[in-house]
């Protein structure tokens, strides 16, 4: 049952843009605070929580954990991109000292990509299990393969999986868009193409099992431990309460551990069947084989615009490859939703390959359609004449919260990056020549109902934040601690927060830019209930109504008189000296934009002569609503935009198609941006008051990816005069754009 | 990795002949920065592992008569510290600066530079039984080459990974090594041998040489220059190194090549006149004339042409005027991206 709604007036907007708007608060929370709110906590620079143990290495990850007895697991994998697994003969490999369980995993199927799990093993070793995984004996029989994304479209392709390779999914769209192409101005076609790109977590998945009678505890390495708990007790045909997922700390996901990793169940498996905790952590090649990936996309994109430079057509035709799984390649958001293009028509179709499976990845299908678009978009600008930020401010909106949000970032960026001194593309002469560039993003991240979070205060004045979310480096631990302190008037240092474990109240996975806005209102609404608790112990121990009571200096006072007593002293009303506020979080409420934008510009110098893209400085300006932890916020955008650069420029899976195995599934020719390569970045929050939940925060997690490589290649072609349309935007490709190889 | 033998002799002599006598084949580890992968990846599986590092005195960098000796145990960064390989061999010093992270640079020795294996995708991934691993193929042929050589390939295309190498071509330095039959003397350029002679191999050593010294003329104007990917930590794309010592210009490429590449076109071209910018380009198109690229490495041609022609410039102290004006090059036939 819903609770109660409050209509309430709520100051909502931007900097300088205030306005008021009603919203219908659920009974029992506190309004979200608005631009007038004095808050001392939220919406300062604060290290993170647990920082100290981090850098000092006493931080607990899943790899760190060592029980008594624990032995090593290891997984044998298929060397063929496509086989039917005759037998798997483990007996050599049992009979090796020190192998203490063995599981085939794989007979009597096909596994349709190389690394696909064949069996596995655990041994009191590392040594001694990867010795025992060279003993196994497996008869493959081969089947016909394809990796290549076009070859597989070929009508006389193999079939890669069970049904047809090309999977189209339903065309959308708006208006007409081949008539508003004729009539239009200027119009432009181009194809666009991306890579499959891996998470590449610094720590990859992995998983410690430990059984104790018919209960099973996983430390795991996971965005969701709920899940995690919730789908192994399914898959192991247990009570929920039978499981425990733990992930204190987890180095990274980006969205490669929002499900039950292979990891988790094997490790299970093993231990169960050794009778003895297993740890199973996945080697760097692994990683990259088997633990999922962002799908590759083909983007035909045509588009239109008046003279004007209004946008009156954008067509996307697309398809890209996810591997073994079919519907994650989709690519098309950004450009149905950034633009308001009234004809616009989008088809896709998946591909599917014996190639590992893809997965959700930081903004999927956003990243992709993102640096297309915005590619197009200035190609249509240069097409009419135009600068392509004039072009993009004549496609605003005007009655809508995120163009104005977008606007407001427009003129940001361009005073930082210095745009008034963009030339005209390829105009620069000499070697080296600087290019400016930028390009849109957007993403959701309003967050959603389900965590659960219990406040605990206790009469010595600290308080315990309990819920089971979990923080995958993003800051959440801290964002609950200092909402918390932030409602109970309390200093950070005295505030606890218990999280990553599925023994705690429940919590969605950290997925979608989520976690803040999901889990920190219901910090907040528990936290104000522990308060209120604490009120109504005072009214009694001070004998005098609630109404006749203020909070000064930490205590509650009776006004007009001095009678009073300490907030927290309050709680030694109640049993155990402890007052616990418990919240869930509540339905969105009305809010001032349900979306965010995020606008990025780069500046680039390209040596003409040997193709090398020096990013010089990426200016990127993103709003999250409320922001609680400025600190945090602009290591995310800044953890962001090192991850788009990184795609922009070099992250890319090499297939050796003949063979359909991988040739990089490593960190030395899968190349990821290094300290050498990172550029000045200037993260610039855009405060937006927005509403829509308790403490008016919005996601951040992926809007700083979305814009990156557009901003990258159109500050490439701005340097140049000649565009790359494929990432990522290597030497080779630079020089083949201008004609020199 | 397989499980191995460990052998630590206190002379070059014992380890030379700890590698002759291992009934399952051996092979020499000093930093282990390249000996440990392959090893990870079992396409080595030595029954013996016969370390340098309890040989005394192979680790110095001293003068003498000319030339600088350095020891094959002294570290890459040793050398790339070291203010008298700056002063006397700057390209020497140069490249020891490219190599790998500081980690690597800290681990890795100058013997273990100059013998690594090549990084080929093919040749390290044990999936691939390619020509180097005794297989029937060169996988780079019909596949991704985007690495691979354009200057005397064939039958395999490996690029030699060696920075060290690279400079020390240009800088006509000699290799001392110890084996069965003793210690010899042998130019650098003769430490390597291309794949047409033995594609299972990289150098002319006999399998229990061990480099011991390596030996350097002193005092030639030199430079180096490597283009990389990553500049935080990548192998050589185009690496070049051109030293103009007494006896004539001397030029080598890297990263095109499965040896570090003399190119004795270049050499040609700068003759014994002072390098011009004209000259420094004319040297650079001719070292790249005979280069014969694969399917996805065209663009390696230009690249090298710009890193030589850079570095020639930075040997002779002649300031860089940008390329000469290109010459008429037929509009590309391909789209922007396709191929590679």
């Amino acid at each position: 049952m819903s609770p109660r709604r409050d209509r309430r007036k709520l100051s909502v907007g931007l900097p300088n843009a205030v306005r008021e708007i009603e919203a219908d608060v659920p009974e029992g929370e506190p309004a979200p605070w608005g631009p007038d709110s004095k808050l001392k906590e939220v919406g300062g620079r604060v290290p993170r929580v647990e920082g100290a143990e981090k850098v000092s290495g006493s931080a607990r990850y899943t790899s760190d954990v060592r029980l008594p007895g624990m032995l090593y697991g290891k997984v044998l994998r298929s060397p063929h991109p496509h086989a039917r697994v005759r037998r798997v003969d483990l007996g050599p490999a049992k009979a090796l000292p020190g192998v203490k369980a063995a599981l085939a995993l794989a007979e009597g199927r096909e596994v349709r990509y190389q690394g696909d799990e064949i069996a596995a093993l655990a041994a009191v070793t590392e040594e001694a299990a990867e010795d025992a995984l060279h003993a196994i004996r497996v008869e493959y029989e081969v089947l016909p393969f394809v990796t290549d994304l076009e070859a597989a479209r070929a009508p006389d392709a193999p079939e890669a999986a069970e049904g047809p390779n090309v999977r189209p999914g339903r065309p959308n769209g708006r208006g007409n868009v081949e008539e508003a192409l004729a009539a239009a101005d200027a119009r432009i076609e181009a194809t666009y193409r991306t890579p499959v790109q891996t998470h590449v977590p610094l720590e990859t998945h992995g998983t410690v099992a430990q059984w104790e009678g018919e209960k099973l505890t996983v430390w795991d390495s996971t965005q969701a431990v709920h899940r995690v708990r919730d789908s192994l007790a399914q898959r192991l045909r247990k009570d929920k309460n039978s499981v425990r997922a733990i992930s204190e700390h987890v180095g990274g996901g980006f969205g490669s551990k929002l499900g039950l990793g292979a990891s988790a169940v094997i490790a299970a498996m093993l231990s169960r069947e050794a009778g003895a905790p297993v740890k199973l952590l996945l080697s760097r090649r692994e990683e990259h084989l088997a633990s999922g990936n962002r799908p590759s996309s083909v983007q035909v994109i045509r588009a239109g615009a008046r003279k004007d430079g209004t946008l009156v057509a954008l067509a996307l035709a697309s398809h890209g490859t996810g591997g073994v799984r079919a519907g994650a390649a989709g690519c098309s958001a950004p450009l149905e939703q950034i633009y308001p293009c009234p004809n616009i028509r989008v088809e896709h179709a998946d591909v599917v390959t014996n190639s590992g499976p893809a997965c959700a990845m930081r903004a999927p299908g956003f990243v992709q359609g993102a640096f297309a678009l915005e590619s197009a978009v200035d190609e249509l600008a240069r097409e009419l004449g135009m600068d392509p930020l004039e072009f993009r401010r004549k496609n605003l909106r005007t009655d809508s919260a995120l163009d104005e949000i977008r606007a407001r970032e427009y003129e940001i960026g361009a005073e930082r990056i210095g745009w008034s001194r963009r030339g005209k593309d390829g105009a620069g002469k000499g070697v080296l020549r600087r290019g400016l560039g930028m390009a849109n993003g957007i993403w959701g991240g309003a967050g959603g109902p389900g965590p659960v979070v219990e406040v605990t205060v206790a009469k010595d004045g600290t308080a315990d934040v309990a819920v089971g979310t979990q923080d995958i480096g993003t800051g959440t631990r801290t964002a609950c601690a200092m909402v918390a302190a932030e409602e109970l008037g309390l200093p950070l240092a005295a505030v606890r927060v218990r999280i990553g474990d599925s023994d705690l109240p429940f919590a969605t996975g950290s997925g979608g830019s989520s976690t803040a806005p999901s889990v920190t209102p219901a910090v907040r609404v528990a936290a104000a209930q522990a308060r209120a608790a604490l009120l109504e112990a005072a009214a009694k121990i001070l004998e005098a109504p609630l109404g006749s009571l203020e909070v000064s200096g930490g205590r509650v006072v009776v006004k007009g008189t001095d009678k009073s007593v300490g907030l927290f002293e309050a709680a030694g009303r109640h049993p155990g000296g402890v007052v616990t506020g418990r919240a869930e979080r509540s339905g969105n409420y009305r809010s001032f934009s349900g979306r965010t934008a995020g606008v990025q510009f780069a500046e680039v110098e390209v040596d003409t002569e040997t193709g090398y893209v020096r990013v010089v400085k990426v200016v990127a300006v993103h709003d999250c609503g409320r922001i609680v932890n400025r600190l945090a916020a602009e290591s995310q955008v800044i953890g962001g935009v090192v991850m788009g650069l990184s795609y922009a420029l070099m992250e890319e899976r090499i297939m050796d198609h003949r063979t359909g195995l991988w040739v990089n599934p490593d960190l030395e020719n899968y190349k990821v941006l290094g300290c050498l390569e990172c550029p000045e970045i200037e993260p610039v929050m855009l405060e937006v008051w927005n509403a829509g939940n308790a403490t008016g925060v919005m996601g951040l997690g992926e809007p700083p990816v979305v814009p990156t490589a557009g901003a990258v290649a159109n500050a490439v072609a701005n340097a140049i005069g000649a565009r790359v349309r494929e990432l990522p935007i290597t030497p080779a490709r630079v020089l083949e754009a201008l004609g020199q190889a | 990795m397989r499980a191995f033998e460990y052998l630590s002799p206190k002379t070059l002599e014992a380890a030379s002949a700890a590698v002759r006598t291992a009934p399952e084949g051996a092979r020499i580890i000093a930093g282990g920065q390249d000996l440990l992968g392959e090893l990870k990846e079992r396409i080595a599986t030595p029954g013996r592992v016969v370390s340098l590092k309890a040989v005394p005195g192979l680790r110095g960098i001293r003068e003498e008569s000319g030339s600088l000796r350095i020891g094959a145990l002294a570290t890459v960064q040793e050398v790339a510290e070291s203010p008298l390989v700056r002063e006397k061999a700057p390209a020497l010093a140069e490249a020891a600066t490219s190599v790998g992270t500081p980690q690597i640079r800290a681990l890795g020795t100058v013997g273990g530079n100059l013998c690594q294996r090549p990084r080929c995708w093919y040749y390290r991934l044990a999936d691939f039984p390619c020509l180097k691993k005794g297989g029937g193929t060169c996988f780079a042929v019909e596949g991704d080459s985007r690495y691979h050589a354009i200057l005397g390939g064939g039958p395999c295309h490996i690029v030699h990974p060696s920075d060290l190498a690279v400079a020390l071509v240009a800088l006509d330095a000699s290799v001392e090594v110890v084996g069965a039959k003793g210690r010899r003397t042998i130019p650098i350029a003769d430490l390597y041998a291309l794949p047409a002679v033995d594609a299972s191999r990289e150098t002319t050593l006999a399998p229990d040489e061990i480099v011991a010294e390596v030996s350097v003329p002193a005092g030639a104007r030199s430079a180096f220059r490597k283009f990389r990917e990553k500049l935080s930590l990548d192998f050589a794309v185009v690496a070049a190194a051109v030293a103009l010592g007494p006896k004539g210009p001397r030029v080598a490429l890297g990263g095109v090549a499965p040896v570090p590449w003399r190119s004795r076109e270049a050499e040609a071209a700068l003759g014994a006149k002072p390098v011009t910018a004209e000259s420094a380009a004319a040297a650079a198109t001719a070292a790249l004339a005979p280069a014969k690229p694969l399917k996805n490495n065209r663009y390696k041609v230009p690249l090298a042409c710009a890193v030589l022609r850079r570095t020639i410039l930075a040997a002779a102290g002649v300031a860089d005027p940008g390329p000469p004006a290109p010459p008429a090059t037929p509009a590309p036939t391909k789209k922007a991206g396709e191929d590679f």
